[in-house]
């Protein structure tokens, strides 16, 4: 059997299994529609959480993002978990006791403004189509290298699975389909790096190998696999893996990323689908824990991925000579054709040396061993996971496997994106400011229309990719971090916040990072718009790094308004003592 | 459930117990990690330094611990001022 018919078996079998969950998990009101009638052990919600969380990015791109740069991307790690902490004691116990259906509707009844309702609207669906793009494209390119389908097919398929069980089953479809999703994509991440490990340092748990020993006739053998792989990158003239530079600005990402992670509003919804506020903390704790099994797992990937491109370069190490064109391994021949990874023998020895040009040095070493540039000239950074298998020469299975994982990681993202964008469109427009009279049913279909409009619109996203989708992930996280964050938590941690203060708090947190990305990266990101360059940076701020800077500023507005207009009505001040204690939550499933 | 007494002590608690993690938080990921990294040179962990360890492993494994930890006191504190349900 060749290796895109076992593909195609085991992706086909994991959509049969997200089919089937489909069929039994249809939602049958609103509660089942936008939350899974608040019926979700802790352990699963944190189980579909964890799915819901790790996009394509977090399963495909980043232990190559780590890969590549080392220590400083330590900052992904960190961020991407760090802000469950944040999730876990700020936000997700209050909004769960405060038992209504969407984020904006919290924001709408705590500033008792249909204003302040919308504006979380508009920043809800900012954050969710943008983020949705990437999940699109993700699906798409992995529908096209894996099972040889284009681009465009593969992403009618994916976007026909997720529209069946995401519009019969809303929430509890996605729910438990994000459930089977976690389970292939951990397993199909985890195995080939446990092998991996395993190989390079005798131990089977990639985070612990990490820090371990290379295994006799490994390269290094005996000295540790991070001294080996610092070694062997500053001799090709690339930074240490294991030092870093500006820790100030390595501080402030981490920070942009973790305030961003707690205001994304797909993520906090989830934990709407619990029946307990004790049930919302224990199950931060749980997705934390299905969150770890990969994000410990990937700088591991990363590193031993890193080690195991430089030896095969560089074969008799690197005093030796580079590997010949017609030694490279077969994967390196499949993952040309689909141009990620490619050589160009620039000085015609019939060796491939990849070496950093620009490297200190580099250029009089260069000259003297007869090289003429870096002969590996395109090294697509996701390569690292998905050949991740061919390269530790693992059976067939475990590729197909990677296939089923990468499309589960984007698929469970999406699904739990377009959920928050249809329950705002459904819930938050629809059913509170057009026609407040709805019927339950009538709000249901409204829910299941929106749903199939957001698809047809990320579908249409996913094929046309507007030319900054790379940028858009900075505008997200910056403005779920400038945006939602500060007003949801003053909205709980502050009795005297009011309705003009959280208004313009926000307004000033969303304005302020949108100009301030427009103003270096180009106005809506269409090239050539920018009006600064990046020597102009604002104290050395890149846009990248802007969200709690934004966050700051919806603070200070919020409290200096705040404290110049009239004090929360008694009855909002009464909500805000009842969001604060957990008794009733059971309660407060219904309207 | 205004402002009795009672209900005073439970989120002055909480906000204690909120206050003592975020430092905790707050000192492994951006102190051990990052800022307070060249004090910890000192100490090898596997061919590198501590710092590096909290980087790539250590400040996601006391996440874990905090959230669960908070849970389980926050869920006992519950009780204790009778707000549990």
């Amino acid at each position: 059997m060749d290796q895109t018919t076992l593909n195609i078996i085991v992706v086909g079998l994991s959509f049969c299994l997200y089919f089937g969950i489909a069929i039994w998990a249809r939602a049958g009101t609103t509660s089942e529609f936008y939350a899974a009638g608040r019926g979700v052990n802790p352990v699963v919600n944190g189980m579909a959480t964890a799915a819901d969380w790790m996009s394509a990015a977090s399963f495909i791109s980043m232990a190559g993002l780590i890969a590549f740069v080392g220590y400083n991307n330590s900052t992904f790690l960190m961020g991407w978990t760090g802000g469950y902490v944040l999730m876990a004691m700020l936000l997700a116990p209050y909004l769960r006791k405060f038992g209504k259906y969407t984020v904006p509707e919290f924001i709408g009844d705590r500033y008792y403004s249909t204003a302040a309702r919308l504006v979380a609207v508009v920043a809800l669906i900012v954050i969710s189509v943008t983020y949705v793009i990437g999940q699109m494209t993700g699906a798409g390119v992995a529908f096209s290298r894996f099972l040889e389908v284009d681009v465009t097919t593969g992403l009618y398929i994916a976007s026909a699975t997720v529209f069946v069980y995401a519009v019969l089953g809303g929430m509890k479809g996605i729910t438990y389909t994000q459930v089977a999703q976690y389970v292939v994509l951990i397993i199909a991440y985890t195995i080939p790096a446990v092998f991996i490990s395993l190989q390079l340092t005798g131990n089977p748990i990639p985070g612990l190998g990490l820090f371990s020993n290379m295994a006799p006739g490994e390269v290094g053998a005996g000295t540790p696999l991070l001294v080996t792989l610092d070694g062997l990158v500053t001799d090709l003239g690339f930074n240490e893996y294991t030092t870093g530079s500006s820790p100030w600005l390595m501080a402030l990402f981490t920070l942009s990323l973790m305030i961003g992670t707690a205001g994304l509003p797909h993520v906090i919804i989830r934990f709407f689908t619990v029946p307990k506020v004790a049930d919302a903390r224990w199950s931060a704790g749980w997705a934390l824990v299905f969150i770890a099994l990969l994000y410990l797992t990937a700088p591991a990937v990363g590193a031993m991925a890193r080690l195991n491109i430089m030896t095969t370069m560089w074969p008799q190490g690197v005093e030796g000579e580079a590997v010949a064109v017609d030694e490279l391994p077969d994967w390196f021949e499949t993952w040309q054709v689909t141009g990620l990874l490619g050589v160009e023998d620039k000085n015609g020895d019939g060796r491939i040396q990849y070496y950093n040009e620009s490297g200190a040095g580099m250029a009089e070493l260069a000259a003297e061993r007869g090289w003429t540039g870096n002969e590996l000239v395109t090294f697509n950074r996701d390569i690292l996971v998905l050949a991740n298998p061919e390269i530790a020469n693992l059976p067939g299975w475990v590729i197909a496997l990677i296939a089923a994982g990468g499309l589960a990681a984007a698929l469970s993202t999406a699904a739990g994106l377009l959920l928050a964008i249809s329950s705002a469109i459904s819930h938050d427009v629809i059913k509170s400011v057009i026609n407040p009279n709805i019927s339950e049913k009538g709000e249901l279909l409204a829910a299941r229309i929106s749903m199939g409009g957001a698809i047809v619109l990320a579908t249409w996203l996913g094929l046309n990719p507007p030319g900054f989708a790379a940028q858009t992930v900075a505008l997200a996280f910056g403005l779920a971090a400038a945006s939602l964050f500060p007003t949801l938590m003053m909205g709980i941690f502050s009795k005297r916040m009011n309705s003009a203060g959280a208004t313009w708090g926000m307004l000033a947190g969303l304005i302020s990072t949108c100009v301030y990305l427009f103003a270096y990266l180009g106005v809506f990101f269409i090239p050539g718009t920018a009006w600064l360059t990046a020597d102009q940076y604002l104290f050395g701020i890149p846009p990248t790094h802007f969200g709690p800077i934004g966050a700051a500023l919806n603070f200070g507005v919020a409290f200096a308004v705040s404290s110049m207009t009239a004090a929360p009505p008694k009855e909002i001040q009464d909500l805000v003592e009842s969001v604060r204690i957990p008794r009733g939550a059971g309660a407060a499933t219904g309207h | 459930m205004a402002d009795t007494p009672n209900n005073n002590a439970y989120w002055s608690a909480n906000i204690r117990l909120v206050t003592i993690c975020l430092v905790i938080w707050a000192l492994v990921s951006y102190g051990f990690a990052i800022l307070l990294r060249p004090m910890l040179s000192g100490i090898a962990v596997g061919g590198t330094d501590l710092g590096f360890w909290f980087a790539q492993q250590g400040s996601i494994l006391v996440f874990l611990v905090l959230i669960f930890f908070y849970a389980w006191r926050m869920n006992k504190l519950d009780k204790e001022h009778g707000v549990d349900e």
